[in-house]
């Protein structure tokens, strides 16, 4: 395997409606520090891939104006995939890895504030069977947190608790959107939003994009000083039925983890992109984490949560950690689709 | 520094306006069981899944894969979803191969599918925003001025894209798979058909089709060993460009010859109309066999039209194009880029049946998407590069 | 077999799902420049920072270069050439002029990029290179939307010369 690192992140702040801009707007400021960051233009890029949803957007072909924002000129070795850029991220990887490219750019956006984001989530599910009866997101997510919360997996206090460490490390994110100071009591004590889920075990509906640039071996020791080495990288895709996997663990998380081998080294800092409390739980035990691990240092997905952009962020955020020194190794995860359907982990190593 | 990789397995469905007997799960799976059959394996042999298609407005399920990757033996394996516009099936081909040559994984399944009965594909073409003026009324009224500006440039006779139109669907009457299958199709019949977007006819456009396609591919190591026919992937390429720009041409982008220059440089190529057996050209209206004749370099500017006139592209010309009948006759839209790529493959594999061109040695699978901005090709070989 | 059991032997091939979801857009900042302009009658171009060509209607960045336009609004006169167009006789759901009818791509007088909208004319006159003109709504309807304009027609000058036009076709 070619040594392939992470060189490169920026993002817009989450926000939870960006009134003025619209998505192209909102990415080609980011992509534009992203070039300052790394000295990079668009020309260096062998590989540009980026994640983004036309239902998110509203429109068709959404992607193509992404385009706009990149410089596409002359014409660039470019694809999309219509998931989390954290998936555009697997593939720029693999472009590298089978030497068609040594510096990828990939990008994620979505601005989800545009529509009704809970309903239209219910359009990923069966179309014959499930989607009809129109179930919104967070009561799916709902079901499951009962479902954990009845066989035992987890306590409402653990979601809280979740939570309330989320918002507090958030506080040091400027990019994050909700952060603060909050106890478990506090929280526990607000209304349900979708029995059992309250508003604080939901990720907000944010808006916003990310960028990362990846570049291979002696390239990347070039473009920055302690580069943030991708170790293992892996993605797992559960069936999507509801009534034929275990709701109350991340298999999917469990297998892309033992690929990506998470557990061959400590774990200094992990970025988790999970939408609810009870399935963060999930993937923190899924990836086995231990109290030496510093979860979510940015926040993760619950302090902010740019749809197809958030999972990319994450990796972005735990290599920006490796970079500073702050860590040696670290893990990123991303998912996709109902009840953590779809998981992909990221191991990133300063060394 | 790749993997030499092959692909060992084709299946496909028959192509239909309305596929009624089938969900869109019975319908990937259908192409995906056909093209295990084909290879020889079973879903338990299959690495990853990969998954292209166009839109999801044009089905009405966001993400689709994630509600088919159940029947597409996709439970616990890694599985992408594609989508770079109308090349979205050239893609998923190149992507999954890529998957394969970057030594990941040892064989992968890709499909790619449209179910085009099940939504309403001009409505999620054109769905008007607001403050704007709707004047584009779908693919076609956004290519039709581009097709006039080509008959300007390059001086075509008016008459090329019925030719065109007339060549492809006797090439589908050669197919049992294609969709349209016009018995008694001729000059006049496409000639006297209703004009829909002027210089455009209405034979002269593609089908809306029911439809999906797979590919099994495999790493040379295991490919080397079958006894079987396999079509070696030598070269693949990607190119990508805005929509609008000033200057831009949008009759002969520039990312179409970019990436033509690109992949015959990395096939070895100097010499494309020469050194390649046939092609499978993604032609959604007829004048486009001419205009990408001229884009992917197999003859000088302006001189696309001549091809098909002279009859170099037919059947039985010295360079045939779309033997399959192609996305004239069947477009299911987001599998068509990967018929194209498969159809290259059967070639080169001698397995095209009624449309086998004799002795195929060297194919090229093409596709193109967006406003003419998205190219994906590949060439195939029955020898390894 | 009777009626009911024959009906609940029949596989179900239709299932009539109708999905309807709101969006609430934003033309972003700098579309909403545009329109606002619009709205007073004004076709405000933009140029790019790195090789000055103007862009109308303008998207907020160059996409050869991947820089936000900056303030650097042009205004455009509302004549322009045709560079290239289609006579458009199939309905489309989204569009409601009577068929047939004909869009054009325009390139306005002082632009670097074309404009697609429609235009009002005898079939057999419609050409490339063609000389045109908006034709504005009246003032009291204008508001912020590209639909001020209702079309194009034709005005008393000589064709532009294809060597004038051709990059933007």
């Amino acid at each position: 395997m070619r040594e392939v690192a992470v060189i490169g992140f920026t993002q817009s702040p989450s926000v939870r409606r960006e009134p003025d801009r619209n998505e192209i707007e909102i990415l080609i400021p980011v992509i534009q520090a992203l070039r300052e960051q790394t000295g990079l233009s668009s020309k260096d890029f062998d590989f540009i891939c980026s994640g983004s949803s036309d239902y998110l957007a509203g429109q068709s072909f959404a992607f193509v104006s992404g385009l706009d924002a990149v410089g596409a000129w002359p014409p660039v070795c470019e694809s999309h995939v219509e998931m989390d850029g954290a998936w555009a991220l697997y593939e720029a990887w693999v472009k590298i890895q089978m030497g068609y490219a040594d510096t990828a750019l990939v990008y994620g956006f979505g601005k989800p504030s545009m529509g009704d984001l809970p309903l239209t989530m219910a359009l990923q599910l069966d179309p014959y069977m499930v989607m009809p009866l129109w179930p919104d997101a967070i009561s799916i997510a709902g079901l499951q947190a009962r479902h954990c919360i009845d066989s035992g997996v987890l306590r409402p206090e653990d979601m809280a608790a979740a939570a309330v460490r989320d918002r507090g490390n958030a506080k040091s994110n400027p990019n994050a959107q909700v952060k603060g100071d909050f106890s478990v009591k506090q929280l526990l004590a607000e209304p349900f939003l979708a029995n059992p889920l309250r508003k604080s075990d939901c990720a907000p509906i944010s808006d916003g994009a990310s960028a990362i640039v990846l570049a291979a071996g002696d390239r990347a020791r070039k473009l920055r000083d302690r580069p943030a080495w991708i170790r293992g990288l892996e993605h797992i895709c559960e069936p999507m039925d509801f009534g034929v996997r275990d709701l109350g663990r991340s298999r999917s998380t469990e297998i892309a983890a033992r690929k990506a081998g998470v557990s061959n080294d400590k774990i200094d800092v992990a970025e988790l992109s999970a939408p609810f409390t009870h399935q963060e739980i999930l993937v923190e035990r899924a990836l086995g984490l231990t109290q030496k691990t510093k979860v979510n240092p940015s926040g993760g997905a619950l302090a902010g949560n740019p749809l197809m952009a958030v999972g990319l962020s994450r990796i972005g955020e735990c290599a920006a950690r490796i970079w500073s020194g702050e860590a040696d190794r670290g893990v990123a995860h991303a998912t996709s689709g109902p009840c953590l359907q779809q998981n992909l982990v990221c191991v990133l190593e300063g060394n | 520094m790749a993997v030499l990789t092959a692909v060992v397995g084709i299946g496909q469905t028959k192509y239909e306006a309305k596929r009624l007997d089938v969900s869109m799960p019975g319908l990937v799976r259908e192409a995906a069981e056909r093209a295990l059959a084909d290879a020889g394996c079973s879903w338990r042999d299959i690495d990853a899944v990969i998954i292209g298609k166009a839109p999801d407005l044009f089905e009405g399920v966001m993400m689709p894969e994630l509600f088919l990757n159940d029947a597409l033996g996709g439970a616990y394996k890694p599985m992408l979803r594609v989508h770079t516009a109308g090349s979205v099936g050239g893609s998923t081909g190149i992507v999954a191969a890529s998957m394969v040559q970057s030594g990941i994984h040892d064989r992968v399944l890709c499909v790619a599918y449209e179910k085009q009965s099940e939504s309403n594909a001009t409505w999620a073409l054109s769905i008007s925003l607001p403050f704007s003026l709707a004047a584009v009324a779908g693919a076609g009224g956004y290519f039709a001025p581009l097709v006039r500006g080509y008959i300007r440039r390059s001086g075509a006779p008016e008459d090329t894209g019925i030719r065109v139109a007339v060549k492809d669907r006797q090439n589908a009457l050669r197919n049992p798979l294609a969709h349209l299958q016009l018995k008694d199709i001729s000059f006049e019949m496409v000639a006297n058909s209703p004009m829909l977007w002027d210089p455009i006819r209405y034979l002269e456009t593609c089908p809306s089709s029911d439809g999906a396609c797979a590919m099994v591919m495999e790493k040379e190591s295991l490919a080397s060993r079958r006894s079987g026919k396999v079509a070696w992937i030598h070269a693949t390429e990607m190119r990508s460009e805005p929509t609008m720009f000033s200057g831009r041409d949008q009759v002969m982008p520039q990312a179409t010859l970019d990436n033509a220059k690109n992949l015959y440089k990395k096939a070895g190529i100097t010499k494309p109309r020469e050194e390649l057996d046939c092609a499978e050209i993604y032609v959604p209206f007829s004048w486009f066999e001419p205009m990408w004749m001229e884009g992917m370099l197999i003859t000088e500017p302006n001189q696309g039209w001549k091809m098909t006139y002279e009859g170099a592209t037919a059947f039985d010309g010295d360079f045939p194009v779309n033997m399959s009948g192609g996305v004239l006759s069947s477009n299911p839209i987001g599998a068509s880029g990967l018929i194209r790529f498969a159809e290259a493959a059967r070639q080169v594999r001698g397995m095209a049946d009624q449309h086998q061109v004799d002795g195929a040695k060297k194919a090229l699978g093409h596709a193109y998407g967006g406003g003419s901005q998205y190219f994906s090709t590949w060439i195939v070989g029955s020898q390894k590069p | 077999m009777s009626p009911s059991e024959e009906k609940t032997n029949q596989p179900v091939t239709v299932l009539a799902c109708p999905i309807s979801l709101d969006y609430a857009y934003s033309a972003g900042q700098s579309a909403s420049r545009f329109l606002r302009a619009i709205a007073e009658g004004k076709l405000l171009g933009q140029r790019c920072p790195v090789d000055g060509r103007v862009y109308f209607p303008s998207r907020g960045a160059c996409p050869m270069h991947g820089v936000t336009f900056g303030d650097d609004a042009v205004e455009l006169s509302d004549k322009g050439t045709i560079v290239t167009f289609s006579i458009v006789r199939v309905p489309s759901q989204n569009i409601t002029l009577p068929l047939p009818y004909i869009t054009v791509n325009v390139v306005l007088d002082g632009a670097d990029t074309i404009l697609m909208h429609v235009l009002d004319a005898k079939l057999e006159d419609v050409h490339m290179g063609m000389r045109v003109q908006a034709v504005w709504k009246p003032r009291e309807e204008w508001t912020t939307s590209t639909t001020n304009i209702l079309y194009f027609r034709a005005i008393n000058e000589p064709d532009a010369k294809y060597e004038s036009y051709k990059e933007h076709i």
